[in-house]
Protein backbone atom coordinates (compact mmCIF):
# COMPACT_ATOMS: atom_id res chain seq x y z
CA UNK A 1 0.00 0.00 0.00
CA UNK A 2 1.32 3.67 -1.11
CA UNK A 3 2.16 6.25 1.89
CA UNK A 4 -0.64 8.08 0.94
CA UNK A 5 -3.10 5.43 0.66
CA UNK A 6 -1.75 4.21 3.95
CA UNK A 7 -2.11 7.80 5.50
CA UNK A 8 -5.79 8.12 4.17
CA UNK A 9 -6.59 4.60 6.07
CA UNK A 10 -4.99 5.85 8.88
CA UNK A 11 -7.09 9.17 9.04
CA UNK A 12 -10.17 7.79 8.28
CA UNK A 13 -10.11 5.73 11.28
CA UNK A 14 -9.23 8.51 13.29
CA UNK A 15 -12.64 9.99 12.22
CA UNK A 16 -14.43 7.03 12.73
CA UNK A 17 -13.11 6.90 16.70
CA UNK A 18 -13.96 10.12 17.27
CA UNK A 19 -17.40 10.07 15.40
CA UNK A 20 -17.86 7.46 18.46
CA UNK A 21 -16.64 8.82 20.94
CA UNK A 22 -18.80 11.87 20.05
CA UNK A 23 -21.62 10.25 19.77
CA UNK A 24 -21.54 8.55 22.99
CA UNK A 25 -20.42 11.95 24.52
CA UNK A 26 -23.47 13.51 23.14
CA UNK A 27 -25.74 10.75 24.84
CA UNK A 28 -24.27 11.50 27.93
CA UNK A 29 -24.79 14.73 28.21
CA UNK A 30 -28.34 14.27 26.58
CA UNK A 31 -29.46 11.69 28.89
CA UNK A 32 -26.73 11.27 32.02
CA UNK A 33 -28.05 15.01 33.37
CA UNK A 34 -31.54 12.91 34.48
CA UNK A 35 -30.44 8.85 34.38
CA UNK A 36 -26.75 8.98 35.93
CA UNK A 37 -26.41 12.12 38.37
CA UNK A 38 -29.72 13.98 39.02
CA UNK A 39 -28.74 17.23 37.65
CA UNK A 40 -26.30 17.84 39.02
CA UNK A 41 -24.96 21.16 37.64
CA UNK A 42 -21.30 20.88 38.19
CA UNK A 43 -20.98 17.36 36.69
CA UNK A 44 -23.49 18.45 33.77
CA UNK A 45 -21.22 21.27 33.28
CA UNK A 46 -18.20 19.03 32.87
CA UNK A 47 -20.54 16.83 30.27
CA UNK A 48 -20.96 20.00 28.58
CA UNK A 49 -17.37 20.77 28.42
CA UNK A 50 -15.77 17.45 27.52
CA UNK A 51 -18.76 16.64 24.97
CA UNK A 52 -17.04 20.07 23.43
CA UNK A 53 -14.04 19.31 23.65
CA UNK A 54 -14.30 15.68 22.08
CA UNK A 55 -16.24 18.16 19.13
CA UNK A 56 -13.50 19.75 18.34
CA UNK A 57 -10.99 16.91 18.10
CA UNK A 58 -13.20 15.41 15.90
CA UNK A 59 -13.21 18.42 13.27
CA UNK A 60 -9.43 18.40 14.10
CA UNK A 61 -9.65 14.56 12.58
CA UNK A 62 -11.81 15.69 9.53
CA UNK A 63 -10.00 18.33 8.74
CA UNK A 64 -6.30 16.36 8.54
CA UNK A 65 -8.84 13.38 6.61
CA UNK A 66 -9.47 16.11 4.01
CA UNK A 67 -5.66 16.90 3.77
CA UNK A 68 -4.26 13.46 3.57
CA UNK A 69 -6.96 12.81 0.57
CA UNK A 70 -5.35 13.69 -2.96
CA UNK A 71 -6.92 16.81 -4.89
CA UNK A 72 -9.43 14.59 -6.86
CA UNK A 73 -11.25 13.33 -3.42
CA UNK A 74 -10.49 16.33 -1.89
CA UNK A 75 -13.05 18.38 -4.21
CA UNK A 76 -15.32 15.34 -4.67
CA UNK A 77 -15.55 16.01 -0.67
CA UNK A 78 -15.43 19.67 -0.80
CA UNK A 79 -18.46 19.42 -3.38
CA UNK A 80 -20.39 17.36 -1.15
CA UNK A 81 -19.73 19.31 1.75
CA UNK A 82 -21.14 22.43 -0.38
CA UNK A 83 -24.52 20.75 -1.51
CA UNK A 84 -24.37 19.70 2.39
CA UNK A 85 -24.27 23.04 3.47
CA UNK A 86 -26.18 24.68 1.33
CA UNK A 87 -29.31 22.49 1.30
CA UNK A 88 -29.02 22.83 5.23
CA UNK A 89 -29.35 26.38 5.09
CA UNK A 90 -32.23 26.57 2.68
CA UNK A 91 -34.41 23.41 3.92
CA UNK A 92 -33.71 24.64 6.96
CA UNK A 93 -34.79 27.74 7.03
CA UNK A 94 -37.79 26.81 5.09
CA UNK A 95 -38.50 23.95 7.78
CA UNK A 96 -38.00 26.52 10.59
CA UNK A 97 -40.92 28.70 9.64
CA UNK A 98 -43.26 25.46 8.11
CA UNK A 99 -44.40 25.67 12.18
CA UNK A 100 -45.22 29.17 12.26
CA UNK A 101 -46.99 29.39 9.06
CA UNK A 102 -48.99 26.64 9.76
CA UNK A 103 -48.51 24.24 7.13
CA UNK A 104 -46.94 21.62 9.82
CA UNK A 105 -48.37 20.80 13.29
CA UNK A 106 -44.92 19.45 15.07
CA UNK A 107 -42.07 21.35 16.53
CA UNK A 108 -39.35 21.49 13.80
CA UNK A 109 -36.17 19.28 15.07
CA UNK A 110 -32.76 19.52 15.02
CA UNK A 111 -32.30 15.85 14.16
CA UNK A 112 -34.14 16.24 10.96
CA UNK A 113 -32.24 18.73 9.63
CA UNK A 114 -28.82 16.77 10.46
CA UNK A 115 -30.06 13.85 8.83
CA UNK A 116 -31.03 15.85 5.65
CA UNK A 117 -27.03 17.55 5.72
CA UNK A 118 -25.58 13.98 5.99
CA UNK A 119 -28.34 11.88 3.56
CA UNK A 120 -27.09 15.47 0.88
CA UNK A 121 -23.48 14.94 1.86
CA UNK A 122 -23.37 10.83 1.47
CA UNK A 123 -25.45 11.72 -2.00
CA UNK A 124 -22.87 14.22 -2.94
CA UNK A 125 -19.66 11.82 -2.27
CA UNK A 126 -21.51 8.98 -4.43
CA UNK A 127 -22.43 11.49 -7.64
CA UNK A 128 -18.79 12.87 -7.29
CA UNK A 129 -17.19 9.03 -7.36
CA UNK A 130 -19.66 8.20 -10.46
CA UNK A 131 -18.55 11.23 -12.06
CA UNK A 132 -14.93 10.86 -12.01
CA UNK A 133 -15.51 7.09 -12.33
CA UNK B 1 -8.12 20.57 -21.55
CA UNK B 2 -6.29 17.43 -23.46
CA UNK B 3 -3.40 15.54 -22.27
CA UNK B 4 -1.08 12.70 -23.19
CA UNK B 5 -1.15 10.54 -20.07
CA UNK B 6 -2.26 7.15 -21.34
CA UNK B 7 -0.31 7.63 -24.15
CA UNK B 8 2.86 8.51 -22.31
CA UNK B 9 1.86 5.82 -19.24
CA UNK B 10 1.76 2.94 -21.98
CA UNK B 11 5.05 3.57 -23.75
CA UNK B 12 6.24 3.07 -20.22
CA UNK B 13 4.24 0.16 -19.50
CA UNK B 14 2.95 1.22 -16.47
CA UNK B 15 -0.54 0.40 -15.08
CA UNK B 16 -2.70 3.21 -13.83
CA UNK B 17 -1.92 1.85 -10.23
CA UNK B 18 2.09 2.12 -10.95
CA UNK B 19 1.27 5.64 -12.56
CA UNK B 20 -1.01 6.35 -9.26
CA UNK B 21 1.79 5.29 -6.40
CA UNK B 22 4.68 7.40 -8.26
CA UNK B 23 2.32 10.51 -8.58
CA UNK B 24 0.89 9.76 -4.91
CA UNK B 25 -2.49 10.00 -6.02
CA UNK B 26 -4.89 7.17 -6.45
CA UNK B 27 -5.82 5.14 -9.81
CA UNK B 28 -9.29 6.83 -10.07
CA UNK B 29 -7.78 10.31 -9.89
CA UNK B 30 -4.96 8.90 -12.78
CA UNK B 31 -7.98 7.75 -14.97
CA UNK B 32 -10.14 10.87 -14.43
CA UNK B 33 -7.11 12.93 -15.80
CA UNK B 34 -6.70 10.57 -18.81
CA UNK B 35 -10.18 10.63 -19.17
CA UNK B 36 -10.12 14.27 -19.66
CA UNK B 37 -12.65 14.69 -16.69
CA UNK B 38 -10.23 16.16 -14.07
CA UNK B 39 -7.83 18.78 -14.50
CA UNK B 40 -5.08 18.39 -11.88
CA UNK B 41 -3.35 21.40 -10.19
CA UNK B 42 -0.59 22.69 -11.14
CA UNK B 43 1.79 21.45 -9.08
CA UNK B 44 0.47 17.63 -9.71
CA UNK B 45 0.84 18.85 -13.52
CA UNK B 46 4.19 19.75 -12.90
CA UNK B 47 4.93 16.39 -11.18
CA UNK B 48 3.63 14.54 -14.06
CA UNK B 49 6.03 16.38 -16.35
CA UNK B 50 9.28 15.69 -14.47
CA UNK B 51 8.24 12.21 -14.24
CA UNK B 52 8.27 11.83 -18.15
CA UNK B 53 10.75 14.28 -18.13
CA UNK B 54 8.84 16.83 -20.33
CA UNK B 55 7.54 20.06 -20.27
CA UNK B 56 4.28 20.39 -19.12
CA UNK B 57 3.24 22.05 -22.23
CA UNK B 58 4.24 18.70 -24.00
CA UNK B 59 1.67 16.53 -21.71
CA UNK B 60 -1.21 19.02 -21.40
CA UNK B 61 -2.74 21.07 -24.51
CA UNK B 62 -5.63 23.53 -23.20
CA UNK B 63 -8.58 23.44 -25.64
Amino acid sequence: MSNSAEKIKTSTKKVFVWSAVWILATAGVAFGPKNLWNFDTWITIIAVVIHIGIGLVLITALRQNLLAMDELHRKIHLDAMAWSLGIGLVLGCTYEMLEDIKLITFQPEIPHLILTMSLAYVAGVVQGIRKYQ
Amino acid sequence: MKNRLKVLRAERDWTQSDLANELGVSRQTVNAIEKGKFDPSLPLAFKIGRLFQLPIEQVFQYD
